[in-house]
């Protein structure tokens, strides 16, 4: 057998507190697709990101072809052959498509770009993998998608075949998922050798040849995609078996309403994506489910909820209580509880360490402040009671600097915060979004224990599994109103869907 | 961590003070030796050792304050570079509450400092109110507003006979109750400028800090300064945020400005401001000290006492023929390397660890 086309040994990456890649082999044959799989923080990134010549290792080895490859900076890759497509697009927003891709790879002719030559390369090379894009729109534009699709475009205009893709799943809604999918088989077609970092194991199981395990740091298992089945890989991924039912309790007869929305409408500056005459009303012990497309108001319902933004028209009421034109601490004080969209943006300040985030809801109350001063053991002892209770994993506990947990360690700090508010509403917006198998089973069922608990959650997702799983009640949001409802138990995702997409309406 | 960035604080400055010296040489080798000796501590090595140790530390006093206040700015988001312009709102009512003031008695001085307070606070709020409310951003608004501070002072100086002296072109001496006390601090530093200013610095060092660390108030205003959008999520209001802290580093410039001029010293040309188109540049020095500091009030009492330390010496080396604003580039390259300190510190740090790493390991 050929030796494969690169072959990672005994790779071994330290971080303060955590060994992020403890003596990990790895090889990827060419041609293949090979799926990297584990949770949060087993070290998948950080793999890729060696092989990307973005951290050095403290130890191994890299070869090609069974010859040995120095990778010292992200150029060194490039020569190599090897491209990467990060979970976040490293794109120039207010550039155009074209000039993206020729970014840092310029054909020149003496001071002067030769766009159009490379124009028509990069028209070859979009006709041959069927990528269509435009190559003069602005990247602030497109889609995400589309976005996604120009990174593509990027490392084959390199010529490279070694292609890395860090969660290209965890942006894209279904449908671009189910494209993308279609993308990767056809470059794997013309030999091109991909490496596909997911945790989504049906992805995996549809994409893949094969398949590699990481658990904390060490490679666990490699398998032939066709030998096994998501069953088997989660518990190498997990190291024990995932609860698959959730069973909820009954829904308490005549429940009061908490959280009352009545002919909410609201227009952007830009008059995009607005509400329109938007009413719901979310009672105690149910979660309700907004289910829609990425960009029909559902971001501009979890603010106006929130008080993010202004409520223009119409009333808000919370507890029974008229709180349209409330400040945000009056609503939180009250009894709203909010899992924002955006963890990095709202949910957490990730220059401030893990307790300080932890009490960012609540360092106004009594422990935590007394006379205005900070009390510091309160904080610390309320940061390491939430860390145990929601197994938030971070290398130096209370203390540790935000910004260097997981993803899903951050919305699991999130969903602890929120939910130690002890508020009677909890909006919870894109709740698992970029998060791992483990990590969703875990906030679900703190979700659910709310919710039997007697509290209120409008769950606002794109994951329509999630609503379907979840939700007590499902409403659907067509272009800022709500044009169905739905029990979940009577309807099926299919016709879910066509209402999602405007299609009908009630 | 804290550790580390002391010691690039401490490599910075090593490396700005040597890249002064081959400027020296390149100028003047032969004096170049003695000059350096000189601004590193040769110049407190004299007979009026206490007097020098006492003027030093009267030039500290009003170097804190600025340098707390573009740090206390810092450390909420913002940039206040209108320091200048605070000083000099707080440098002027500082002086006319000691032309005017004299029927106040005692609390003369006190009342005096205050107003050079509430004047430096309602500059630096301009600003603030127009970040709050309009987004206009507070470097542009403050450097502006340095300009405004400057023309209006000088134009209300030189219009009012009982402000001005118009020979000199200079404010015309305060009453002698305004002058900050001295109590015994002149017998312990006999014929000095010393007064009670640096210890009222250090005091409100000690302030800012507990108001930074210790406070749910300075909880707020860093989360706004880190991240607003959080904070506006967590439900703190954050245009107030803004105003309150550019009204908070506004005064402390004020401060500064009365520190400087309610002194009776012989060292700064007379306490009496002269009336002249240029900016004050005591604002400018407060940058560099809250850089040098890391906008940490401890950081700050240390650096400051070095700059002044400094510029002291560079008064002295004079004698040798060296130009005094040899200290200025010296003080300039220590901002240049701290600030490339903070860019590689990471990677100098692993450079550490693994030469640590290499002795034990045979």
């Amino acid at each position: 057998m050929k030796p494969p086309i690169i072959s990672m040994h005994n790779i071994t990456k330290v971080f303060p507190g955590v060994i992020a890649n403890d003596h990990i082999n790895f090889d990827l044959q060419e041609g293949e697709i090979h799926a990297l799989l584990g949770e949060n923080g087993a070290g998948k990134s950080t793999l890729m990101s060696v092989m990307f010549g973005l951290y050095n290792p403290e130890e191994g080895t890299i070869s090609k072809f069974g010859k040995p490859l120095r990778i010292r900076n992200p150029n060194d890759a490039n020569e190599a052959g090897i491209g990467m497509v990060h979970q976040h697009f490293k794109l120039v927003d207010v550039f155009t498509v074209l000039d993206n891709i020729l970014l840092g790879a310029e054909p020149m002719q003496g001071l002067f770009i030769r766009r159009n030559q490379a124009r028509k390369e990069i028209e070859q090379v979009s006709k041959k993998y069927n990528l269509q894009v435009d190559l003069d729109a602005y990247i602030e534009d497109i889609s995400v998608g589309m976005q996604q699709r120009v990174e593509i475009l990027k490392m084959l205009y390199r010529n490279n075949n070694i292609l890395i893709f860090d969660e290209p799943t965890a942006v894209l809604t279904p449908q671009e998922t189910d494209e993308l999918i279609k993308i990767l088989k056809s470059l794997k077609a013309e030999g091109k050798s991909i490496l596909f970092i997911s945790h989504k194991l049906n992805e995996i199981m549809a994409v893949s040849d094969r398949v590699t395990v990481l658990r904390k740091g060490k490679s666990v298992k490699t398998l032939n995609t066709k030998d096994t089945n998501p069953k088997e890989l989660s518990l190498y991924m997990v190291g024990r078996e995932l609860v698959t039912d959730l069973s909820k309790k009954p829904l308490k007869p005549n429940p009061k309403p908490l959280l009352e929305l009545q002919h909410i409408t609201y227009k952007t500056r830009s008059k995009k994506h607005s509400l329109i005459d938007v009413s719901l009303a979310v009672h105690e012990g149910e979660i309700v489910g907004v289910a829609g497309i990425e960009g029909n108001g559902q971001s501009e319902l979890a603010y106006v909820i929130s008080g993010l933004v202004p409520i223009q028209q119409g009333t808000l009421k919370i507890l029974g209580k008229d709180m349209t034109r409330a400040s945000i601490r009056s609503r939180n004080d009250l009894g709203l509880a909010h899992v924002p969209e955006d963890r990095h943006k709202y949910g957490l300040v990730l220059d401030q360490s893990l307790e300080q985030n932890l009490v960012l809801k609540k360092y106004h109350q009594s422990p935590f402040q007394k006379q205005g001063f900070i009390q510091t053991k309160p904080i610390r002892e309320q940061a390491e009671k939430l860390i145990q209770q929601f197994d938030v994993r971070s290398g130096r506990g209370a203390t540790s600097h935000t910004g260097s947990l997981s993803g899903g360690n951050q919305q699991k700090a999130i969903v602890a915060r929120e939910i130690d508010t002890q508020s009677p509403i909890l909006l919870a917006v894109q709740l698992t979004r970029g998060l791992d198998v483990g990590a969703i089973e875990n906030i679900h069922q703190h979700m659910i224990r709310q919710r039997d608990e007697g509290k209120g959650i409008l769950l606002i997702s794109l994951e329509l599994d999630e609503i379907f799983k979840m939700s007590d009640r499902i409403l659907v949001m067509y272009e800022g109103q709500i044009v169905g409802e739905f029990n979940p138990k009577h309807v099926t995702k299919e016709e879910i869907g066509l209402y999602m997409s405007g299609a009908k309406h009630q | 961590m804290k550790n580390s960035m002391f010691q690039a604080s401490l490599i910075s400055i090593a490396l700005g003070l040597l890249f002064g010296f081959i400027i020296m040489v390149f100028f003047n080798p032969f004096q170049a030796f003695p000059g350096m000796f000189t601004v590193i501590g040769g110049w407190l090595l004299h007979p009026e050792f206490l007097r020098r140790l006492g003027d030093w530390l009267y030039l500290v006093g009003p170097l804190i304050l600025t340098g707390l206040s573009v740090g206390f700015a810092f450390k909420t988001g913002l940039f206040n570079i209108g320091v200048t312009g605070q000083y000099t709102m707080g440098m002027f009512a500082g002086i006319v509450v000691g032309i005017y003031g004299g029927f106040l008695g005692p609390i003369h001085w006190v009342v005096a400092v205050i107003a050079a307070i509430v004047a430096g606070a309602l500059w630096g709020l301009l600003p603030g109110l127009l970040k709050a409310f309009f987004s206009v951003h507070e470097v542009i608004a403050s450097i502006m507003f340095n300009y405004i501070a400057m023309i209006t002072v000088n134009q209300l100086i030189q219009s009012n006979l009982e402000l001005v002296n118009v020979a000199f072109q200079k404010t015309r001496p305060i009453e002698l109750s305004a002058y900050l006390p001295t109590y015994f601090l002149r017998d312990w530093f006999p014929r000095s400028s010393i007064d009670i200013g640096i210890i009222l610095a250090i005091l409100v060092a000690l302030v800012v800090y507990i108001v930074l660390e210790k406070t749910t108030f300075g909880y707020e205003l860093k989360t706004v300064g880190t991240n607003r959008f959080a904070a506006k999520y967590a439900g703190i209001l954050e245009q107030r945020s803004i105003i309150l802290s550019m009204s908070i580093s506004g005064a402390l410039a004020g401060m500064a400005g009365a520190l400087y001029f309610l002194s009776l010293g012989a060292i700064n040309s007379g306490n009496q401001y002269s009336v002249s188109g240029v900016l004050l540049g005591a604002g400018f020095e407060g940058i560099a000290v809250a850089l040098l500091g890391q906008s940490s009030p401890l950081g700050i009492l240390l650096s400051a006492s070095f700059i002044s330390f400094i510029q002291r010496g560079g008064f002295f080396m004079q004698i040798f023929d060296i130009k005094i604003e040899i200290i200025e580039i010296m003080i300039a390259a220590i901002i240049y390397s701290s600030a490339i300190a903070a860019f590689i510190q990471p990677y100098l740090g692993q450079w550490f660890k693994w030469k640590k790493t290499k002795k034990v390991s045979p």
